[in-house]
């Protein structure tokens, strides 16, 4: 295939993707506007206004980048795990794997869907913060990086989930088990300096946290940890989630028999 | 030459030379020594070889679990070949699958698409997989989709289509890239009469403007209608390999069914013809072919028995079919698996 044949193919894949997720938008734009305003409503407006300032801010403005860090990372996960394997489960993964199609631009195409669902998520569920609280932007760059690349990194993992998934529950078990419980723990509704030991020496293990708190200093200008840190800790997930990813779809991993 | 597929906008992809065409055929396909063994041991495939000339239409025939599919599968990249070499227009999968691929187009036997787009976006997406630029796919969708029949339900999703229309689905997406070979695997069944023998004229139209068309079917009727080769698969094995019309010749004796005029009580005595009588008004011969009907007339005629109507009782390529799997049978009933040491094929 020449540059423009694989340009045209990959956006192809991209198109179809961000169709599907937007022809279901009710199952996948709308629920996390209504989980963000739960938190926003029992956490902020409830339960925050007697936790009074964290780090000089009111606990609404100190929860939402964490929320829509939550909802980039959901979003982008759940959207490439989804689809790849109903494309598996449907058999029409096959409509690619025997097109001239390379694998790398099948892997482009799906991680490209998840990232234009991550972001479009994010500014939904932004727009939605924005009438429980007054938001900043104290560094644009950070919180563009960070989505970006937040989004690639889960979108990876998903699709690494979705080509070992033999049935619909298998592409649950990890947000449920992994993907939610490491969020809660990163830091989304707290600062890591109120844990005690060892949960404070076992959340620095957790790299959702260091997201969290770039998401937040891009927005707020706080943090417990300096940017970098969270550039390479994606970095080297990103490293190892698209070798790994790329690997498996040359092999044929969960495609071909 | 100009090559404008049926549903192919663009005649851009060329033929073989004129030049070339004088020397040698183009090989559209060319498999040696394939072997597929899969991961339970089971040896689906067994050292086969095979060609197909460019511009051919070969039938590629087997019963159910005789290594059709696994062999398109190689082809096509979705199944590993364990040994073995394939090339589509002299270009080998293993090093340029890409080129290869881009060459071919499929109909699989499953349905394979997702169930909820249309049809429209079904054909258009496959040309866009391939590189098409978006006025050309767009152009193309609409030629293969008129083609087949289902211009008209191109905005439905493809679960609400019949299962005759999801099969002409299947083939209208197969040639929107323009390819120049088509494998077509059990492309009509589920599929009325009707519309069975229109996506027969469809295929032959294909095949008439030089694609190349590899088919599987379990329709022997299908294969002896359309197809100029065949190569006969049974046990992972090449058992059969040539041409339709050498093939139907060696077909030793005809069968024919006779609805008589007045019934008969008892089956009655045809000296050199094997006889049956199947009810009091139907009649089973079976006639050499090497003596003709008319000995069988004349005898008939001698006993009183008069004949309203007469018609083959099975596809003549069936009989031929069910014997030469018989005998492929009789030396080879045990289920292959890994183990023993491969055999050539045969």
């Amino acid at each position: 295939m020449s540059p423009r044949e694989q340009w045209l193919s990959f956006c192809t894949l991209l198109r179809k993707e961000v169709v599907r997720f937007c022809r279901i938008w009710p199952q996948t734009m709308f629920p996390p506007v209504i989980s963000i305003s739960l938190y926003f409503i029992i956490l902020g407006e409830l339960i925050g206004s007697r936790i009074g300032l964290i780090s000089g801010f009111h606990y609404q403005e100190y929860i939402a980048p964490g929320l829509i860090m939550m909802a980039v990372i959901n979003s982008a996960y759940g959207n490439v795990a989804s689809s790849f394997f109903g494309a598996k489960f449907q058999n029409h993964i096959e409509e690619m794997l025997v097109s001239s199609m390379p694998t790398w631009i099948i892997l482009a195409g799906y991680l490209g869907g998840g990232v234009i669902r991550a972001v479009m998520t994010a500014i939904i569920v932004t727009g939605v913060a924005m009438f429980f609280t007054d938001l900043q932007i104290y560094h644009p760059g950070i919180i563009i990086g960070v989505v970006l690349s937040s989004a690639v990194m889960f979108s990876a993992a998903g699709l690494i989930n979705g080509i070992f998934a033999n049935k619909f529950d298998d592409i649950s078990i990890i947000p449920t088990f992994l993907l939610t419980p490491l969020t809660y723990l990163g830091g989304v509704f707290f600062s890591i300096d109120m844990l005690h030991e060892p949960w404070h020496s076992i959340a620095l293990a957790n790299p959702i946290l260091y997201i969290i708190n770039s998401m937040r200093y891009g927005m707020l200008g706080v943090s417990d940890f300096a940017a970098v840190w969270t550039f390479l800790i994606i970095g080297v997930f990103l490293v190892i989630f698209l070798g790994l990813t790329l690997w498996l779809m040359e092999r044929g991993t969960g495609l071909r028999t | 030459m100009s090559r404008s597929v049926v549903c192919a906008s663009d005649p851009s992809l060329p033929l073989s030379s004129p030049h070339a065409a004088a020397n040698a055929p183009t090989k559209a396909l060319e498999i040696n020594g394939l072997y597929k063994v899969y991961s339970g041991g089971l040896k689906a495939l067994q050292g086969i070889n095979m060609e197909v000339l460019d511009g051919g239409f070969r039938a590629l025939l087997g019963p159910n679990g005789a290594g059709k599919s696994t062999t398109i599968g190689i082809m096509t990249s979705l199944v590993r070949k364990s040994a073995g070499r394939v090339r589509i227009y002299g270009i080998d999968i293993d090093h340029e699958h890409s080129r290869a691929k881009s060459l071919i187009g499929v109909a699989p036997q499953e349905i394979n698409f997702s169930q909820f787009e249309t049809s429209w976006e079904i054909v258009g997406n496959q040309a866009g997989f391939y590189g098409l630029p978006r006025d050309r796919a767009r152009r193309n969708a609409e030629r293969c989709l008129r083609a087949v029949g289902l211009w008209e339900r191109r905005r439905v999703r493809s679960r609400k289509l019949s299962g005759g229309m999801k099969r002409r689905l299947l083939i209208a997406r197969a040639m929107v890239h323009e390819p120049r070979m088509l494998i077509l695997d059990e492309p009509t069944a589920g599929v009325d009469v009707e519309l069975r023998r229109s996506l027969w004229e469809l295929l032959r139209r294909v095949n008439a403007q030089g694609i190349t068309i590899l088919l599987t079917t379990h329709n022997l009727e299908e294969a002896e209608n359309l197809c100029s080769h065949a190569t006969i698969i049974d046990q992972g094995r090449i058992i059969e390999d040539t041409s339709m019309k050498q093939l139907l010749a060696r077909r030793q004796m005809e069968i024919f069914i006779l609805d008589l005029q007045h019934p008969l009580e008892h089956p009655p005595r045809l000296p050199d013809f094997q006889s049956e009588l199947l009810d009091p008004h139907t009649l089973r011969v079976s006639v050499k072919r090497s003596r003709g009907v008319n000995p069988l007339f004349e005898v008939l005629s001698e006993r009183g028995i008069r004949v309203s109507s007469m018609r083959n009782q099975a596809n003549r390529l069936e009989e031929l079919f069910l014997s030469l799997l018989g005998g492929n049978h009789q030396h080879a009933d045990v289920p292959q698996h890994a183990g023993a040491p491969p055999t050539p094929a045969a």
